[in-house]
């Protein structure tokens, strides 16, 4: 992979993608092997700079960066410091002149990491930028499903939730469809942005619908946060007709993988009983999650001494 | 002085003439007249153009622009006269500032500028600004700029009070809670960039708003710088049942697509949003068939500061005085959507009517503020070269027709190109 930055999935080709999750299962392996001490960062810096709360995600980039050898440094800015303070600008130059190598940055508005890459020297990887992308938790999903079904190829991948706040939809549907996979969405219709369609989605008008035949069954968190707009009455109202359960489970494929970005609200977007049940790869994401991360840090700065 | 060898746009046909001036104003229009005098072979005279809805920032935002670089534009741009909005610092929502602004601009003495007062107080939406006290100081017309009153009853209320000092409401019209922090078009566009959108309605609900309280009330209302193609054809419904209801649109609205995001380009950040094709369409139709009387640039100037981050946080507005024409020209004439005279009109006629401004025509006994253009001079856009303190544009390396030689305000040459 010849890039100096991971800012989304839309301007990847496949085959970097299916480089990253080829490389990324290796690690999985060994991670699963216990091998913790790499060293395809020994030698370089990593500073994590997230702007909005985040434990999983930070958690995650810093384990695999340090499992890689690199030396990580957390800055956690407040959302409101984005407003007032140093300018994204100013705050990139001074991490570039600290000899960073690697800036892996959450922000909550689009296009902000393309920002911070066009001024830094430094690699740039988008840990999720508003409602634009996020692409690692995509790839993190599409490893856990290459280890499921060998290939993406042809497979039904169903997404319900707030799509409409979503960078991990968007990040999924041009990763998905990009290696030959068919996603649907469904959301309430205040929950999905215009468009979706003309990007290669099968946007669909029931849960019936969206389910029909899937391998792979997403549920996106409903951020309670966001919600404050009256799109829709309430939570239980939301898992009434939007939520995914048992029975509606029956229109996908026997046996369909249950996945979620995490954390889930439990019995709003998936019930307990998938949540826990058998199907759910779950915690299986949060490994890949991992493992992703490194093969990203590891092939951004390959070859570099 | 006679300006010589002009090919002139006089009641609405080019006609090979001199034009002789005199305290400002001018005094002769013929074939050809005797004497010395300033040489415009070659070159399309039309009437000065008048831009009825620029920001010039002063006072209060002068790193943005001034009323000395702002008034450089307009001349360089081809403006004789422009009006400068409210949204200042304080706001213009007073006679002080509106005698500031007239007393600054006639010391900068490049082109006239016209104030345009608040609506509100502070343009805080809640107590009327001293409309009749800024009227005699010399504002033109009011308008809250950039936002709408939100309260009806209120702009009601200042429809009816302005209508008595003969002053017309410039409606920007946007519903706050519908916008709800949107900064782009909603569309496929913003689904793309992630960028919040905002849709067609946010704009149109307000025009339908101020065209039934013009149509209720039986007096004028001018709608700032349409962008949907279904605002234009409320407009266009409106004025065909008689309502006394206009309309301006700008050059941005009618060269771009919301594809112009989807480099999180700040430049592209303008409020209205940049829209989609059907729009940009409509709005050429709107100019043709009269719904769209004017073509104003919403010249909203920025510093690079305000333009160099994330683009939410970057600030609306595109630097837009020295390429209006030039755009205007090339999309609109060049490509025979219009004819010159109509844009002329569209962009100095109409505007001095609406307002009841002097200028707008080329005529004995009129001021003489006219622009004499190279119609076949193509050139690049390079924001560089911009005499503006706003570099902020969309349109930087964009190929246009139509370049600006000279411009004369009351007979005296205020600009020519070196």
């Amino acid at each position: 992979m010849k890039r100096k930055d991971l800012l989304g999935l839309l301007d990847c080709t496949a085959e970097e993608i299916d480089e990253i999750l080829t490389v990324g299962l290796n690690m999985k392996k060994l991670l699963r092997a216990g091998k913790k001490t790499l060293t395809d960062l020994q030698g370089k810096s990593v500073t994590t700079l997230f702007y909005e709360n985040s434990t999983r995600t930070r958690c995650s980039f810093e384990l695999a960066a340090k499992y890689l050898g690199a030396h990580v440094v957390n800055i956690t800015a407040a959302s409101s410091s984005v407003t007032k303070g140093e300018t994204l600008v100013d705050t990139g130059k001074t991490l570039d002149a600290m000899k960073n190598d690697v800036i892996i940055m959450r922000h909550p508005m689009g296009g902000a990491p393309r920002l911070l890459a066009e001024t830094v020297k430094a690699h740039v990887v988008n840990a999720g930028d508003g409602m634009n992308e996020h692409p690692t938790q995509a790839l993190l999903d599409m490893l856990t499903m290459r280890e499921n079904f060998k290939s993406l190829k042809g497979l039904k991948v169903a997404i319900l939730g707030d799509i409409r706040h979503s960078r991990v939809a968007k990040s999924n549907l041009y990763g998905l469809t990009k290696l030959g996979a068919s996603v649907s969405m469904y959301a309430p219709r205040t929950l999905m942005p215009a468009g979706l369609d003309k990007m290669g989605a099968r946007v669909c008008r029931s849960r019936e619908e969206a389910l029909d035949g899937a391998d792979v069954v997403m549920g996106l968190r409903i951020q309670l946060e966001r919600q404050q707009g009256g799109n829709f009455p309430s939570l239980g109202e939301y898992a009434k007709y939007y939520g995914v359960n048992e029975a509606v489970m029956n229109y996908a494929k026997k046996g369909a993988l249950i996945m979620h970005p995490g954390p889930v609200n439990r019995g709003v977007e998936l019930t307990s009983g998938l949540i826990d049940g058998a199907d759910s790869r779950i915690e299986e994401q949060v490994l890949s999650g991992v493992a992703v991360r490194m093969a990203v840090l590891s092939l951004l700065t390959k070859g570099e001494k | 002085m006679i300006y010589k060898n002009a090919e002139a746009l006089i009641g609405g046909e080019l006609k090979k003439v001199d034009i002789s001036v005199e305290n400002g104003i001018i005094q002769q229009i013929a074939p050809e007249i005797k004497g010395e005098g300033y040489d415009l072979k070659g070159l399309t005279v039309l009437p000065g153009l008048i831009d009825m809805h620029v920001h010039l920032r002063e006072p209060g935002f002068e790193k943005k622009e001034d009323i000395e670089s702002g008034s450089r534009a307009a001349v360089k741009g081809g403006f004789t006269q422009v009006c400068c909005m409210p949204n200042t610092k304080p706001a213009i929502d007073n006679k002080v500032t509106v005698s500031y602004i007239k007393a600054r601009a006639r010391e900068v003495g490049l082109c006239k500028v016209q104030p345009i007062g608040a609506i509100t107080v502070g343009q805080e939406g809640k107590d009327l600004a001293p409309i009749g006290a800024m009227k005699a100081a010399g504002a033109v017309a009011i308008s809250e700029d950039g936002k709408s009153v939100l309260e009806t009853k209120l702009m009601a209320n200042a429809m009816q009070y302005a209508s008595d000092f003969n002053l017309r409401c410039l409606c920007h019209c946007e519903d706050k809670s519908l916008v709800d922090g949107g900064v782009v078009h909603e569309g496929y566009y913003s689904t793309l960039t992630g960028l919040k959108g905002s849709i067609r309605a946010a704009e149109d609900i307000i025009i339908a708003r101020e065209i039934c309280l013009a149509e209720s009330l039986n007096l004028p209302v001018h709608i700032c710088h349409v962008s949907t193609y279904s605002g234009v054809q409320l407009i266009r419904e409106a004025k065909a049942r008689g309502v006394q209801v206009t309309a301006e649109t700008c050059p941005h609205y009618l060269t771009l697509t919301d594809e112009v995001i989807k480099d999180f380009d700040t430049n592209t950040k303008v409020n209205p949003p940049i829209r989609e094709e059907k729009d940009r369409l409509a709005l050429i139709e709107g100019l043709k068939d009269g719904t769209i009387d004017c073509i104003v640039t919403d010249h909203a100037p920025h510093h690079e500061d305000d333009k160099r981050v994330e683009y939410n946080l970057a600030a609306f507005g595109i630097s837009g005085l020295e390429t209006s024409f030039a755009l205007s020209y090339t999309a609109l004439v060049k490509s025979g959507e219009l004819t010159l005279a109509e844009l002329a009109e569209k962009m100095s006629t109409n505007p001095a009517e609406i307002l009841g401004l002097q200028g707008g025509k080329l005529e004995v006994g009129a001021p003489a503020d006219f622009v004499a253009v190279d119609l076949n001079a193509q050139w690049k856009i390079d924001p560089k070269e911009f005499v503006s303190k706003g570099k902020n544009t969309p349109f930087a390396g964009r190929k246009v027709y139509g370049r600006v030689k000279c411009t004369v305000v009351d007979g005296e040459v205020k600009y020519e190109e070196k």
